[in-house]
């Protein structure tokens, strides 16, 4: 009797110690889980904060005088002649009308770089499709140099040293002009979803980048699809138990599923491009090598979500008659569908985010122009942001945040489908 | 004819001797009262001669289409004047270069030597004639086995047992596949290595303590070898997966512990998704936020304590790494403890014990080993990661221990030896497959010891 009391008593004392304990160690997981949560909202809100201004961009409003002298050709030229007279004495004249009076070598030239480069094609965009605006006098808005647009959008410190600034006390007297006449304006930067890749900031869009990926899910799409759904099929259904050929299939599949993309991507510079010259850059290699990687995903999808229809749906078909591939592609793979696309949109998500192999297969060129099939040479949305941060031009990397946002957006919807797809036709047996 | 209108043209031919096999099934069963005397559905005889028409077609297309081309140059070359045949082959390849470029345009350039633009017409003429020797076989194949199932229909011709054989033979050719990679990524990666390790000595390659692949264009200038050593990489492989590894463990493994112990049901079904956001994230996100916020972050820290900090730390790259790995980490270890029994939780509560008793006395040794196999799978994540390293890591091989400074890892390299452009039989281009072997190899083992441990720990529990 007195042992055991004195064994309540030890226990007794020790409570608040354990109790203490336990109290520590659930604050440790809590506190791990916060951590991880945090971090990723920290990611989250600095490439917010930093690719939101990339969807607008600063227009400047220009008075240009259209003079047949001073673009070299009159209303009646031809097209070709339209399409070489010189837009850029025109911009530079209304740019040295609206700011007179500047000698200094220096300052022409930063006068000149106020306006983005495109503000000529613009022009002669302009002209090229209605030739009697020659010799008239037209209002038209054109986009800002990068520099100019950082500066309007709060990023350059102008209590900073001029030597350390990229705009300098001359420019901000314009730049405070301009502002003050409300000739400055920022819009929406439709040409950032309209255009190629382009190595002044302003100008650079991410369609190219965008047709890129299109393409490359496409032929991964239509190539993953099937074949990963038919070889799970086999080995879900078809495959003869304790077979060494068949356990060789699951073991190379469970080894692809984790081995790194890279080294796909040397499959593919060795394989595809230098056994089977399959053009370098293109959606279709990409493609090539994106489905190896994303088989293995699709298989295992599929084949967990063949393995949870219930066997008395395949019992009942098989008293009804039906042979084997009877019963699963009237039974079996209907019912299992839902799960299988579910996995395979998650699959594709990832394709779509896969960088590191694509580098391999010469997908890092600069491309301005859109491709207009698998067989042109593209670059895809996660290279263009891997090319555009290793750009040093501040704009650029507010574009490169820009497209993680759109990249984002498709992942979040192609998730969104999933998530949708896996609620609404989910089945419990 | 190309290839696209002769694909397109079968399609519409399967598309009618579907219905055709159809029909006639039908017609030799004397319409539809007899249907009952055919062995299978009149559709699986449609399907039958679709079968015929199109897999002997296909297979002779494709055929044709792979081989043409070399046969073609094959034939031109051997025309061509014995001048030009009789110089080496790199002269000759150059040639040819330029008569299959003008072919493929189609467009003879008329500057051009005679001999070449006697050449490129030959070959225009010779591609002219194969691919209407293309068009025609194929077609002639697709008719022919049309005919020949059509012979074949019969009241009890088992139509759907061949049919279904093809369909099943289809389906093995697409598991094949997984077999067709892992031999496809084993062999192009070895013979490349090989022919690295003839110009490098693997021991060199192995033990090598100095990496510098840069090679000089002319034979005779300083450094004209470049010295391929490997250890340094090896290293810092090793140094930002390790960073990466202590930050993934223990905040996965805590994370797995409270979701699955603690957590009540609502907050688990909001953190675990939230929770594999994080894995969602393309590498590339994480390069960019690696590089742009977290290395300057750390160097601004380390200097207003007084370190030096080199603006491409490992320490970085290896912590946002770390992060992406934890979802790997957490929900293979859920899986691991969700699969520990009840009865053992219950029994550790009957005896009085707490809850973080219960888990570090129990629960985890039992789950030990599929925790394991999750460290395994996620430190091959790690060292085979390559977008992170890529944009957050340097380039300069330092054989270093301090996470402060710039380390380069074994993807890095490869992607840098790769992505410029290069000739493809250079040492520098061979050493990346050499190094992609080194990754294969080791990732492979982590690979196979963690599904080993995995499986051998769950069948204890099923």
């Amino acid at each position: 009797m007195m042992q055991m009391s004195n064994k309540t008593e030890l226990v007794r004392a020790s409570l608040a110690k354990r109790y203490a304990r336990e109290k520590r160690f659930r604050f440790w997981g809590l506190a791990s889980i916060v951590l991880s949560l945090t971090f990723l909202a920290i990611l989250l809100t600095t490439i917010f904060m930093q690719g939101w201004p990339a969807f607008t961009q600063t227009y400047m409003k220009l008075d240009v005088n259209l003079s047949a002298e001073a673009l070299g050709v009159d209303a009646h030229a031809p097209q070709d002649k339209l399409r070489a007279a010189s837009y850029d004495t025109v911009v530079l004249n209304a740019l040295t009308t609206r700011f007179p009076g500047i000698t200094e070598r220096k300052q022409k030239m930063a006068l000149k770089k106020l306006v983005s480069s495109s503000a000529a094609y613009d022009l002669q965009k302009m002209v090229m499709a209605n030739p009697k605006l020659i010799g008239t006098q037209q209002t038209v808005w054109v986009m800002a140099d990068d520099d100019i647009d950082t500066y309007f959008k709060g990023n350059i410190d102008r209590t900073q040293p001029e030597a350390d600034r990229r705009i300098k006390d001359f420019q901000l007297v314009w730049l405070d002009d301009l502002e003050a006449k409300n000739e400055i304006e920022r819009r929406f930067n439709l040409p950032f979803f309209t255009s190629g890749d382009s190595r002044e900031p302003e100008q650079a869009g991410i369609l190219s980048a965008l047709m890129g990926s299109f393409y490359t899910m496409l032929v991964t799409m239509t190539l993953a699809f099937p074949i990963g759904v038919a070889a799970a099929i086999y080995l879900e259904e078809f495959a003869p138990k304790n077979n060494t050929l068949v356990d060789f299939i699951e073991v190379n599949i469970n080894n692809l599923a984790a081995v790194p993309s890279i080294v796909f991507g040397l499959l593919g510079l060795a394989v595809f491009i230098q056994f089977f010259g399959v053009p370098r850059s293109t959606p279709l290699v990409g493609g090539l090598v994106l489905t190896l990687i994303t088989l293995p995903t699709i298989i295992i999808a599929s084949r967990a979500a063949l393995k949870s229809v219930p066997p008395s749906i395949r019992q009942a078909a098989y008293g009804m008659g039906a042979s084997r591939v009877q019963t699963v592609f009237h039974h079996t793979l209907p019912l299992a569908m839902p799960g299988i696309l579910t996995g395979t949109i998650i699959g594709m998500a990832h394709a779509l985010g896969e960088t590191a192999p694509l580098l391999m297969i010469g997908m890092v060129a600069f491309i301005v122009d859109i491709p207009q099939g698998i067989t042109d040479p593209a670059a895809i949305l996660p290279v263009q942001i891997y090319l555009w941060s290793d750009s040093p031009e501040r704009a650029f990397t507010e574009k490169t945040s820009a497209a993680i946002i759109v990249l984002l957006f498709f992942l979040v919807m192609m998730n969104l489908l999933a998530v949708l797809l896996r609620k609404r036709f989910e089945r419990r047996w | 004819m190309n290839t696209s209108i002769i694909l397109l043209l079968l399609l519409v031919l399967a598309a009618f001797s579907y219905f055709f096999g159809r029909k006639r099934a039908l017609a030799v069963s004397n319409g539809n009262r007899g249907v009952n005397k055919l062995h299978s559905l009149p559709g699986y005889y449609g399907h039958l001669v679709v079968v015929w028409c199109l897999l002997p077609s296909l297979i002779a297309l494709m055929l044709w289409s792979f081989f043409s081309p070399t046969f073609i140059s094959q034939n031109v070359i051997s025309s061509l004047p014995t001048e030009i045949q009789s110089t080496d082959t790199t002269n000759v390849n150059l040639f040819m270069n330029r008569v299959e470029s003008m072919a493929k345009a189609g467009v003879i350039d008329e500057t051009a030597e005679p001999a070449q633009q006697e050449a490129a017409r030959r070959y225009i003429e010779l591609q002219h004639n194969s691919n209407i020797i293309k068009a025609v076989l194929v077609f002639a194949l697709a008719g022919l086995g049309i005919f020949w199932a059509f012979r074949k229909i019969a009241p009890n011709f088992r139509a759907r047992n061949q049919v279904e054989k093809v369909i099943v033979g289809l389906m093995i050719l697409c598991a094949s596949i997984a077999i067709v990679t892992t031999l496809g990524i084993v062999l192009s990666v070895l013979f490349e290595s090989l022919r690295f390790f003839q110009a490098v000595p693997i021991t060199e390659f192995l033990f090598g303590t100095h990496w510098s692949p840069q090679t000089a264009i002319r034979n005779d200038q300083v450094g004209g070898s470049g010295s391929f050593g490997a250890i340094p990489l090896f290293a810092g492989t090793l140094l930002i997966s390790v960073i990466a590894l202590a930050i993934a463990v223990p905040v996965g493994l805590m994370s797995a512990i409270y979701l699955s112990e603690y957590a009540s049901k609502r907050v688990r079904a909001w953190v675990k998704p939230a929770l594999e956001v994080l894995a969602g994230i393309p590498t590339v996100v994480y390069g960019f936020f690696a590089a742009l916020t977290v290395a300057p972050f750390i160097r601004t820290l380390g200097e207003s304590i007084g370190l030096t900090v080199a603006s491409e730390s490992a320490l970085a790259a290896g912590l946002v790494m770390g992060v992406m790995i934890i979802p790997f980490m957490s929900s293979l270890s859920d899986d691991v403890i969700n699969a520990v029994p009840q009865a053992m939780r219950d029994g550790s509560y009957g005896m009085g014990a707490t809850r973080s008793e219960t888990i570090k006395q129990v629960i985890l040794p039992a789950a030990l080993p599929g925790i394991v196999g999750a460290f395994l799978l996620a430190a091959s994540r790690a060292i085979g990661e390559t977008m992170i390293v890529v944009m957050a890591a340097g380039l300069s091989a330092n054989l270093t221990a301090n996470p402060l400074e710039a380390v380069t890892t074994v993807t890095v390299q490869i992607v840098t030896l790769l992505t410029g452009d290069q000739e493809f039989d250079s040492p520098k281009t061979l050493a990346a497959f050499a190094l992609g072997l080194t990754l294969f190899v080791l990732t492979l083992i982590l690979n196979i010891l963690a599904l080993r441990i995995v499986r051998k720990y769950r069948e204890q529990y099923e």
